[in-house]
C-alpha cells in the first residue's frame, strides 16, 4: 500500500468553494426554503457527527472536508417542515458512512443516503427538483465541468456518462411519444440534475473501482431514474435510483474490478489483477489511511 | 354546427379548438364580478396519496351547443368516478386564497397609544348510435362507457392511434386544429384515456340552469399532473390557469418547473386601494417577466381552518366535501364539527401560472410536500395620521418617518409593477425626495 503523502492539492477544496458559492447563491438569489440558521445547523450538525464518529471509531484524524461537503449537498437539495429534521437528516448522513460498510468502502453516498432515508421516513421532509428551474443552469455548468476538468477527471466518466444516457433516454422518450425537442430539452436544463451529475453520483468513494464499471453504473442509475419517472411516476427519480443501484456496486466491482479511490491520489481506476484494497475489510473501518472516509 | 373544445378548462385539454376569446374564467378581487385575468381556467385539485378529484370551472359565454372539452386522463373513469360541482364553492374558495390588500392607520403620533386598526379590503356529437360505435372502431376508437351525469353528455374515449381519434373527432363535430393529433399520440402511448364531455340541451334545460356548472372527476393514479399541452396547440398567447391544491399534509409545488412565492407584506401607496385590481394584474405581469416567464406562482398557502386575515371565510365542511375532500368528516353524519377557527386537516396551495408553448413545453408535474407554513399574497397601505394637533415634540420625527415612508412606498410599487416611478410620485402628489409639495396660493383660489 502506498502512504506517500503527496503534494497535489485535495480537489475536495475546489468543491467545497464551489458548493459554498452555490448555497449562497441559491439563498440570496432564489430565496428557497433554507435560512442561514438551517444551514448553520446543518454544516454543524454535519462536522459534530464526524468528529464525534472519528472519536468512536478511533480514526487519526478528524477530515471535516468530506463532512463540509455532505452538508453542502443537503443545504441544496433537504427541504423541511423543522430545522431539527435538517439536522437529522445530516447527522444521518454523515453516519451513514461509518456504519454502512461493505470491504472497507462505504456504499451509499451520504448525502444521497440521507435524502432517501428521510422521503421515506419523515413526511416533514421532501426534496424540490424543480427549485432552480432553468435560470441557474448555465453557472451551475460551469461550476460543475470546472470541478470535474481541474480536480475530479479522475471520476469525470461517470458523470459523463450519465448525463448522456440521462440524456439519451430523455430525447428517445420524447421521438417516442412524438413530442418536440423542447420538452427533454427543459427536462436537461436542471439545476438539480447538474448538482446530482457533478457532486453526487460523481462521488469517487462509491461509485465502482473501474471505468467500465463506473459507465454501467451510470447507464444503470439513468434507467432506474427513468423507470421511477416515468413509468412509476414519482418525483425525485434520480435520487431513488441512484441508491438502489449503489447497492449493486460491491458486485459490479467483483465483475470489474479496479483499483479504490484516495483522494490523494486521484486516478481513473484501471483494470486490475488481484485488487489490493487500501482498508481491510469488515463491518468497522480500521483507520489505515490518513484521509479517511470520502465524501 | 361545429363544437368548440373550450379552452378554458384547464386540462383544457382542449383548447384544442379553435380558439375563442368568449371563454373567461375570471379572476375575482375586491367584487365577485371584477374579472381581472382574462383566457384564465380554475382548476381545484383534491390529493393525498394517490386519490385525486379534479374540479373543472368554466365560465363559457357562447352557446351551449358549442361546449365541448377533451381532458386526458390516466384511468378509465366510471359514472359513479363524475359528479357535477357548484360554481358557487369555487368561487368561495378562489375569494378565500385571492391576494389582498390590508390598510392600517396610524395612531395620532402625539397620543403615544398604539390604536391600530386593520381593515381588510380585497379584496359533441350526439349520443354515439350503434352505426357510430361501428365507425369509431374502424378508426381504432374505443367508446369505453358513455354517460350522462347532469347537463354532460360524457364519452370515455381510447384509441389505438392518434390519427384514428383525430378524424373521430372531426367526423362528430369537432373542430380540432392542426397539430393536435401529435399531441394526442404522446397522450395515448402513456395509456391515457380521453374524457370528451359536451352539453345535452335537453338536460340542460330540465334542470334550468343558466351555466354550466363545474364537472369533477375522480380517480386513482400514480400522476400528479395537468396537461395543458393540448390547450397549447392552437394557441400563440399566454394563458393563466388557477390551481387550487386541497392537501391532507402540506403545500404544494411543481417539480418540473420553478414555484415562486410572490412578494408579499411590502407597503404600497394608498391610492392602490382604489385600483387594487391594476395594481395586482400589473404587479403578476411584471413578476412573470422578472422570472423570464419561466416560473409557477404561489399565491397562497394556508391550513384550510383559518385566515389571518380573512379575504373570505374558510371553506365549510359540506363545501370541502363537495369538492371531493374525502376525509373531512361528513358533517350531515354529525361526526366531526370542527368549530369555526379550529385548524382542519386541509391545506390549501393556490398556484397561478401564465403559460404559453416558448416558456412551459411540458405538462405540470406536482408533489406534494410537508411544509405547512402558512404564505399570503398581502400588500399593506398605511393612512397617515389625519387629525390637526400637530404640536407635540414627536410631531417632527413623525412627519420625517412619514415623508421617508412614503419615499419607500413608491419605490415598492414601481419595482413590483414597472409603473414608472414620477408617475407613481405625481399621483402620490409627492416631490422627488418624498415631500408633499407645499400648496401655492392659486392653489386655493378655485377649488378644481
Amino acid at each position: 500500500m502506498n502512504t506517500t503523502p503527496s503534494h497535489r492539492i485535495d480537489p475536495r477544496y475546489y468543491q467545497i468553494v464551489a458548493l459554498s458559492c452555490l448555497v449562497l447563491y441559491s439563498v440570496i438569489w432564489f430565496r428557497f426554503g433554507t435560512s442561514p440558521f438551517q444551514i448553520a445547523l446543518t454544516l454543524g450538525t454535519a462536522l459534530g457527527t464526524q468528529y464525534v464518529c472519528t472519536r468512536i471509531w478511533r480514526l487519526p484524524r478528524f477530515d471535516s472536508k468530506s463532512a463540509l461537503i455532505s452538508g453542502l449537498g443537503l443545504c441544496f437539495l433537504a427541504r423541511t417542515s423543522h430545522p431539527l429534521l435538517g439536522a437529522l437528516t445530516a447527522l444521518i448522513a454523515i453516519a451513514s458512512k461509518f456504519v454502512l460498510r461493505w470491504k472497507g468502502k462505504h456504499v451509499w453516498n451520504p448525502t444521497n443516503f440521507a435524502l432517501v432515508f428521510m422521503l421515506i421516513a419523515s413526511p416533514g421532509f421532501w426534496v424540490s427538483p424543480g427549485q432552480w428551474g432553468s435560470v441557474a443552469f448555465f453557472g451551475f455548468l460551469v461550476v460543475g465541468l470546472g470541478g470535474l476538468v481541474v480536480n475530479r477527471a479522475a471520476r469525470g466518466d461517470v458523470a459523463y456518462a450519465f448525463l448522456a444516457s440521462w440524456g439519451a433516454l430523455l430525447v428517445g422518450r420524447a421521438l417516442w411519444l412524438g413530442q418536440p425537442m423542447t420538452i427533454p430539452y427543459h427536462q436537461l436544463q436542471s439545476g438539480t440534475l447538474l448538482i446530482f451529475a457533478f457532486h453526487m453520483i460523481s462521488d469517487p468513494k462509491t461509485t465502482p473501482d473501474s471505468r467500465a464499471g463506473r459507465i454501467l453504473f451510470a447507464a444503470l442509475v439513468a434507467l432506474g431514474a427513468g423507470f421511477v419517472q416515468f413509468v412509476l411516476y414519482r418525483t425525485n427519480g434520480l435520487l431513488w435510483s441512484y441508491a438502489v443501484w449503489s447497492a449493486a456496486v460491491p458486485l459490479i466491482d467483483r465483475i470489474l474490478p479496479g483499483t479504490r479511490y484516495d483522494w490523494s491520489r486521484p486516478v481513473v481506476g484501471g483494470r486490475l489483477k488481484g485488487v489490493v484494497h487500501e482498508t481491510p475489510s469488515g463491518p468497522l473501518p480500521v483507520p489505515v489511511r490518513t484521509r479517511a472516509l470520502g465524501a | 354546427m361545429k363544437r368548440l373544445l373550450v379552452p378554458c378548462l384547464f386540462l383544457s385539454a382542449l383548447a384544442l379548438w379553435a380558439p375563442r376569446a368568449d371563454c373567461f374564467c375570471g379572476f375575482y378581487v375586491a367584487k365577485g364580478d371584477a374579472k381581472i385575468f382574462n383566457k384564465a381556467s380554475k382548476v381545484v385539485m383534491v390529493r393525498d396519496e394517490d386519490r385525486t378529484v379534479l374540479t373543472m370551472v368554466n365560465d363559457f359565454k357562447g352557446n351551449p351547443e358549442e361546449f365541448a372539452v377533451v381532458v386526458p386522463v390516466p384511468t378509465s373513469i366510471a359514472k359513479q368516478q363524475i359528479h357535477i360541482g357548484d360554481k358557487a364553492v369555487v368561487d368561495h374558495l378562489d375569494a378565500y386564497s385571492a391576494p389582498r390588500l390590508v390598510e392600517y392607520f396610524d395612531p395620532d403620533p402625539c397620543q403615544i397609544m398604539a390604536m391600530e386598526k386593520s381593515a381588510l379590503r380585497m379584496q359533441m356529437a350526439p349520443m354515439a348510435s350503434a352505426k357510430d360505435e361501428a365507425r369509431a372502431r374502424s378508426l381504432g376508437v374505443t367508446i369505453e362507457s358513455r354517460y350522462t351525469v347532469g347537463e354532460y353528455d360524457i364519452l370515455i374515449l381510447s384509441a389505438k392511434e392518434s390519427g384514428g381519434l383525430e378524424t373521430w373527432l372531426r367526423d362528430n363535430g369537432y373542430t380540432v386544429p392542426p397539430g393536435a393529433s401529435r399531441v394526442l399520440g404522446g397522450y395515448l402511448k402513456q395509456g391515457m384515456r380521453f374524457f370528451v364531455a359536451k352539453v345535452n340541451l335537453k338536460e340542460k334545460s330540465k334542470l334550468g340552469y343558466a351555466y354550466l356548472r363545474p364537472i369533477q372527476v375522480a380517480y386513482e393514479s400514480a400522476k400528479f399532473t395537468l396537461p395543458i399541452r393540448l390547450g397549447m396547440v392552437n394557441s400563440e398567447g399566454t394563458q393563466d390557469l388557477f390551481v387550487y391544491a386541497l392537501t391532507r399534509n402540506g403545500r404544494v409545488e411543481t417539480t418540473n418547473y420553478r414555484t415562486v412565492r410572490l412578494p408579499e407584506g411590502m407597503d404600497v401607496p394608498e391610492f392602490v386601494k382604489d385600483e387594487f385590481e391594476d395594481f395586482y394584474r400589473s404587479m403578476f405581469a411584471q413578476q412573470v417577466r422578472k422570472e423570464r416567464g419561466e416560473a409557477v406562482f404561489l399565491e397562497y398557502a394556508w391550513n384550510m381552518g383559518w385566515c389571518d386575515p380573512c379575504a373570505a371565510d374558510p371553506l365549510s365542511q359540506e363545501e370541502l366535501r363537495s369538492l371531493g375532500v374525502w376525509w373531512v368528516p361528513d358533517p350531515s353524519q354529525g361526526r366531526g364539527f370542527v368549530p369555526p377557527g379550529g385548524s382542519q386537516q386541509v391545506f390549501i396551495t393556490r398556484l397561478h401560472v401564465r403559460y404559453d408553448r416558448a416558456h412551459f413545453p411540458e405538462d405540470l408535474v406536482f408533489q406534494q410536500t410537508g411544509d405547512q407554513q402558512n404564505f399570503q399574497a398581502r400588500f399593506v397601505i398605511r393612512h397617515a395620521w389625519a387629525g390637526d394637533d400637530h404640536a407635540c415634540p414627536n410631531w417632527d420625527a413623525y412627519a420625517r418617518d412619514l415623508k421617508k415612508r412614503r419615499g419607500q412606498e413608491a419605490e415598492n410599487l414601481a419595482t413590483l409593477t414597472g409603473w414608472g416611478v414620477g408617475s407613481i410620485r405625481r399621483k402620490m402628489n409627492l416631490a422627488s425626495d418624498g415631500s408633499v409639495p407645499e400648496s401655492k396660493w392659486w392653489d386655493r383660489i378655485w377649488s378644481n
